[in-house]
């Protein structure tokens, strides 16, 4: 670890703080309709949409109604999308021809099930890809089927917080809010504006933006080089600000046409975890004490600089075997490039690695600079942890708050009767109903991962099915040891955690992964939404419980250790045994150097 | 007696271990083993199918001869396993068991009474049990009330013991607020012609006695959603717990060595993963916080009403009799000018000698501090004119000296018309600065002299009530005063007593008015009563707490009845929900953070053996027993045996409640959250390894 790493990682801190206030009182008034400093430029557009689409802005919908219509909404997407990716041969902009005789002979065709795993993927914010973007997608595709859905799924993740925000901030209402509004107000005033505004910054960094076919290059060698190119500038943004993190190309945020500069980097790092700070600040403006939004944000960075500084110090100490085979791995005098640095750019260094991996998972990015798959052990371990913790350190645009909250909840039902009242969180009582859906909320999420991760690890299929050619569903990962458990493991909990990054070292793209990965998104996407939904109805009705001294404050330090503590404990608890099995006695085994 | 005690009623106190309940709670234990009263706890539920799995195993291992240091290890898991689930019978138990024992109690006093029935002019002999709402019965002196009812004539005295357990008689007569007598009472003196209001079975001893025994006892809304939550955590850990068997198959193939863990200590790990300590004691909690309602003398209509005590915003108290003595008392004299202040406090205790009032006999007493000497009541001299309603004042005719005392109005007109004595203007405006501090003024004249000046009266507040009112007001509990008194009378005693605020010249829709507004506002209020005015009030409170010595209809409004009567209690009522609700938060607490020690033992003995160097040595992950536990057996044992010893241990504290002191929610969470997080977390490290000592030092698990 050295001073420059750990004085970026403090200056990216700085900055997300100082724009957590502005960003988040500009974004309540935005999804609450009030007056701000783009109504006047845009209004025409929102209330165009409006007219276009037959939206009456004020009625106010019950949870049922706000979840049917985001229900709906998100299943026509989905079908969109996997219309266009298995008719892309037929559609315009598909320069490499690819789904057509003339593909090249490096394409990955698009199966039905690599397509509905692809429509899902994107439909829930977890751009998991069990393909590689440059050898599989059009221009089309790329930009309709799923630079779209990074728009939309993370106003809809967006929506929803908006609609759990007012659970919590109405009093004795019947309904949360419109989602139809909420959706077009997320689009047009805040994602719309930033992406105008982030695009031409990352093409002036060098990022591509073109329609033209991929470059061929001679080497030095004389070998032929196929350099893939595209409208990359423009998806690339909302890759990171809509925490989806599924990359034009394949090398995702390490490739440099994705990522080019330090300066892109950093910017990029922070675009992640921009909207989920700002939305803390909603939520504590909204219920009328910013203290509450200000203890969730702070929980979420004490949960944040804990992995980053796991992830960095295990990444600076790197790995013995590496040591014993005599590579030179100290060169710490040059800046930041000791330790292991096996799967990540020279460009970043360790620190930028490291923050970046954990940033992303914190997140549900899952963007990537550096193979999580080439950390160490406990490195690795960081990244698991965190889509494991259920994706509410930051978390996902929307998902990372409400997921919070949901935490916030147990929180208080589990610790706040010591203080001898039925628990009440900024002033709602927590009853049966919520903790019912909070319960429901952790459950779909534990069972997913834990369930699937199981199956995945025993069932044995013949040699060249169709379902998994690979034969054995544990023989399609490529390491041996306690890694080919992580690889699994990871796959799992990045698709139900809606992250998307990929350990890797997996093959995914067969009819078993793709149809059970899809599954998990499914189920970590719209299964936790609805009860978070439900929650935010039964909340909405209820009235407002004045604070009183014998109130538990849910703002003060304790509150965030406590918060912080359940997360640990619940989430750690739940995950613990198969960590043991996993990362745990990896790093065991690495030092007593067991090789696989 | 300190002044706490005075307000602080003696609480009848019950052993918390007393041998005959201990003895039935065993016996309880076993009959509670019944898989359909198992079925409404999650988690013990688990527990025991657990059991019921390792024993069926364990037998079949029994008959098919397996090595015997294999058996001892899974005979004694399934032993402790059986004895978790027990134990949390155990404690439910005990915690019934008190209530059975008083419900024995009561049951006793309610012997086969017969009532003389009025019929058509005639009376007839009937049992008690037959009698019907709408009856008229007539009951004389020795003869048991035979059902509940209204008086509509008589007036006698009762023995009400049987209820409330005190034995000092009290009157009942027809018409007004107590009119109300209870079945099972007896007459001690005269007769009483009473209407009963009752059908059999619902009278108030049979209500009381279904109550204390715990018989109509349904979840509480907070214990359902707790349910809940411990539901769903056990689910979490049977997932985690489940899907370790092929994590392992996939372990040991990868690791080419290793074995994969046996039922056995699958089972033990989920049985202590899941939160058994609350789980065990959640019920036990609750009916011991019904309970301990019961020994303060209030009776609970339901758990949801102690529950509902500890959520209580704002409290109405009663002036009279909760915040003040009950009685005006003397406390100055002040002299009209050209009056020496002896002279006054003279004509004062002359005046009153002869007044039994408390407020007559506290003039006497504030006289004795001017050194005035006892005075012969018998003397011949004296001629007492004792105080009327018409003329609203008392005194004393001596030696021609006529004195008098009373209200000032009354005084000043009987010295204008008789005497034509003028009043001091000076004297005046004592009596307005008396009137303004809240007290009451009472003017006193000698005939021969004019007006002498004025005794200052004032409500006095009982001790301790101030420091009572801060702590209340720490804990985030608003006090409003009640009292039928002016404005200016009311805020005088409401800052003196340091109430938050008050209600003059209150009236019962007033009142209603009051407890609307606080509920709108999101509080929960909790007040006392005893009139059938007051009744639609306590319906309305969310904490309404009848007295027994109130009307029928006050009593059927209210979710809970104080068979001593005594309206202070409200403020320890309030403090047992609390408690109740703290106990429960405590234990929760402590149990999921009782996890990660667990893990620590029973991990490393389940995977201890893959990725092993070569058979017969740890594996890595030994390492992770950082409690240096003996055995994989040893280990798995020992967190075993803590689980379920830490139930027992924990009994006494879920009977008891967590101590509480009145304090702040952020004080009162750290102290709690050092004492049950942070011990929970760390305890079970200890605890598990001194029992895993102790297992190989009895050689009940190998030492390595």
């Amino acid at each position: 670890m050295t001073l420059i790493g750990w004085t970026q990682i403090f200056l990216f801190a700085l900055i997300l703080l100082v724009v957590t206030k502005p960003l988040g009182s500009y974004m309540l008034k935005v999804v609450e309709g009030e007056k701000h400093i783009l109504s006047g430029v845009l209004g025409w557009l929102e209330r165009l949409t409006y007219k276009l689409f037959g939206i009456n802005p004020e009625k106010d919908m019950t949870w049922i109604e706000y979840g049917q219509s985001m229900l709906a909404f998100s299943l026509i997407s989905m079908l969109f999308t996997y219309a266009i990716l298995r008719l892309q041969g037929f559609l315009p902009l598909n320069p490499m021809h690819f789904s057509t005789e003339q593909a090249p002979a490096y394409a990955t065709a698009l199966t039905p099930d690599l397509a509905f795993n692809t429509a899902m993927s994107f439909t829930t914010n977890t751009n998991w890809q069990a393909y590689s973007g440059e050898n599989t997608m059009s221009y089309l595709s790329q930009m309709l089927g799923l630079a779209y859905h990074n728009w939309i799924s993370a106003a809809v993740g967006l929506a929803v917080a908006a609609a759990f925000i007012r659970g919590f901030a109405r009093r004795t209402a019947g309904g949360v809010g419109n989602f139809w509004t909420d959706l077009t107000r997320s689009c047009l005033y805040i994602l719309m504006p930033m992406g105008i505004v982030y695009s031409l910054f990352l093409a002036a960094q060098g990022v591509p933006q073109t329609f033209d076919a991929y470059q061929v290059a001679s080497t030095l060698e004389g070998a032929k080089q196929i350099i893939p190119l595209g409208p990359i500038a423009s998806q690339e943004w909302i890759k990171m600000l809509g925490i989806n993190g599924g990359g034009f190309l394949n090398a995702n945020s390490a490739h440099p046409f994705e990522n080019p500069t330090p300066l892109s980097n950093f910017i990029q790092m922070i675009s992640i975890f921009l909207l989920p700070a700002g939305l803390t600040y909603s939520f504590g403006k909204a219920v009328g004490d910013t203290r509450q939004g200000w203890a969730l944000l702070a929980a979420m960075f004490v949960l944040w600089f804990a992995g980053t500084f796991l992830c960095y110090q295990f990444e600076a100490i790197g790995n013995p075997n590496m040591q014993d085979q005599g590579v030179e791995i100290t060169t710490a005098a040059l800046g930041d490039s000791g330790g292991n640095m096996e799967g990540k750019e020279v460009r970043f260094g360790l620190a930028n690695s490291a923050l970046f991996a954990v940033v992303t998972t914190d997140a549900s990015c899952g963007a990537v600079n550096c193979m999580h798959d080439s950390l160490t052990p406990i490195g690795g371990l960081v990244t698991l942890l965190n889509i494991q913790l259920g994706e509410i350190v930051f978390g996902g645009v929307g998902s990372g708050l409400y997921g919070m909250l949901v935490y916030a909840v147990l929180t208080v039902f589990i610790a706040g009767l010591m203080v001898g009242r039925t628990p009440e969180y900024v002033g709602k009582k927590i009853e049966k109903k919520e903790v019912k859906m909070a319960m429901l909320f952790v459950l779909a999420a534990a069972f997913s991962i834990l369930v699937f991760t199981g199956i995945s690890t025993v069932l044995d299929f013949p040699e060249k099915s169709f379902i998994n050619p690979q034969g054995a569903t544990w023989n399609n990962v490529n390491n041996g040891g306690p890694h080919g458990l992580s690889e699994i493991l990871y796959a799992f909990s990045s698709a139900t955690g809606n992250n998307g990054s990929a350990f890797a070292g997996i093959s995914v793209n067969t009819p078993f992964y793709n149809t059970l990965l899809g599954i998990a998104m499914f189920i970590g996407r719209f299964l936790m939404m609805v009860p978070v939904l439900a929650m935010a109805g039964a909340l909405a009705g209820k009235k407002h419980v004045p604070a009183t001294s014998g109130t538990f404050p849910t703002y003060s330090w304790l509150f965030v250790v406590l918060l912080t503590g359940v997360i640990i404990i619940v989430g750690a608890l739940t995950f613990f045994p198969v960590l043991t099995l996993g990362p745990i006695v990896e790093e065991f085994l690495m030092n007593s150097r067991r090789l696989f | 007696m300190n002044e706490l005690d005075i307000i602080t009623p003696k609480k009848k106190s019950r052993p918390l271990l007393d041998p005959p309940i201990v003895k039935r709670a065993l016996k309880d234990a076993i009959m509670k083993l019944d898989p359909r009263l198992l079925a409404k706890n999650p988690v013990m539920f688990v527990v025991a199918v657990g059991s019921l799995i390792t024993t069926v195993i364990f037998l079949r291992n029994l008959v098919s001869g397996t090595a015997s240091a294999t058996l001892l290890f899974q005979c004694q898991i399934t032993i402790w396993l059986w004895f978790t689930v027990l134990f949390a019978n155990f404690a439910e138990a005990m915690a019934e068991g008190r209530g059975k024992a008083q419900a024995d109690t009561l049951k006793r006093g309610r012997k086969d009474a017969t009532a003389r029935r009025e019929a058509n002019g005639k009376t007839e002999t009937v049992p008690a049990t037959a009698l019907r709402k709408g009856d008229i019965v007539f009951v004389q002196a020795g003869e048991v009330i035979p059902s509940d009812g209204e008086i509509i004539e008589g007036v006698a005295t009762v023995n009400e013991s049987a209820i409330t357990g005190e034995s000092a008689p009290v009157i009942r007569e027809s018409g007004g607020d107590r009119s109300a007598v209870t079945g099972g009472t007896t007459v001690l003196s005269d007769w009483l012609r009473i209407r009963i209001t009752v059908d059999p079975g619902q009278t108030f001893l049979d209500r009381m006695i279904a109550l204390v025994e715990g018989a109509e006892r349904q979840k509480t809304p907070n214990e359902i959603a707790l349910d809940i939550l411990l539901a769903g955590l056990t689910i979490v850990f049977l997932l985690a717990v489940a899907t370790l068997l092929p994590f392992s198959a996939y372990s040991a193939r990868a690791a080419e060595s290793g074995r994969i863990p046996d039922v056995f200590s699958l089972i033990s790990l989920l049985v202590c993963l899941i939160p058994t300590t609350i789980g065990g004691l959640l019920s036990a909690i609750g009916i011991a916080g019904m309970d301990r309602v019961l020994q303060h003398n209030v009776l609970a209509m339901s758990g949801k009403a102690v529950e509902a005590a500890g959520d209580v915003d704002t409290l109405l108290l009663d002036k009279t009799g909760t915040i003040t003595l009950g009685n005006r008392q003397a406390v100055e004299f002040v002299p009209a000018p050209g009056v020496t202040i002896q002279e006054l406090a003279d004509a004062a205790q002359l005046s009153s000698l002869s007044d039994e009032t408390p407020e007559g006999r506290s003039v006497v007493v504030l006289a004795k501090q001017y050194g005035l000497r006892e005075r012969d009541v018998a003397s011949p001299d004296l001629q007492f004119i004792p105080f009327t309603a018409q003329t609203r004042m008392s005194g004393v005719n001596v030696q021609g000296r006529e004195i008098r005392k009373g209200a000032t109005e009354a005084v000043y007109k009987y010295m204008r018309e008789t005497r034509n004595l003028p009043v001091p203007v000076e004297l005046e405006r004592i009596v307005t600065t008396i009137a303004q501090a809240g007290g009451t003024p009472l003017a006193v004249a000698d005939s021969t002299r004019g007006m002498l000046g004025v005794i200052h009266l004032k409500d006095v507040v009982k001790g301790g009530m101030k420091e009572r009112f801060i702590q209340l007001r720490a804990m985030g509990i608003r006090t409003v005063m009640i009292t039928g008194d002016n404005p200016l009378t009311a805020a005088a005693i409401a800052s003196e007593a340091g109430v938050d605020d008050f209600l003059a010249e209150a009236t019962p829709e007033l009142k209603m008015q009051l407890i609307q507004r606080e509920q709108t506002g999101g509080r929960l209020v909790a007040m006392t009563g005893d009139g059938t005015n007051d009744a639609p009030a306590l319906a309305a409170a969310d904490v309404g707490v009848a007295m027994n010595t109130g009307t029928q209809a006050a009593k059927e409004a209210g979710n809970m009845i104080d068979l001593d009567s005594n309206p202070t209690k409200l403020i320890e009522v309030v403090e047992i929900g609390k408690q109740l609700l703290m106990t429960r938060g405590a234990l929760t607490t402590f149990s999921i953070s009782n996890d990660v020690a667990k893990y620590f033992a029973i991990l490393p003995a389940m995977f201890g053996t893959l990725y092993a160097a070569s058979p017969g040595q740890h594996g890595p992950l030994w390492e992770l027993n950082i409690m240096r536990l003996h055995s994989p057996e040893s280990a798995i044992l020992s967190a075993v045996i803590f689980n379920a010893l830490i139930i027992v241990a924990l009994i006494p504290l879920a009977l008891r409640g967590v101590a509480y002191r009145p304090m702040s929610a952020q004080s009162l969470l750290a102290r709690n959250l050092v004492i049950y997080g942070l011990g929970g977390l760390v305890i079970p490290f200890p605890g598990i390894w001194a029992i895993d000592q102790a297992l190989v030092l009895l050689k009940l698990a190998p030492s390595s």
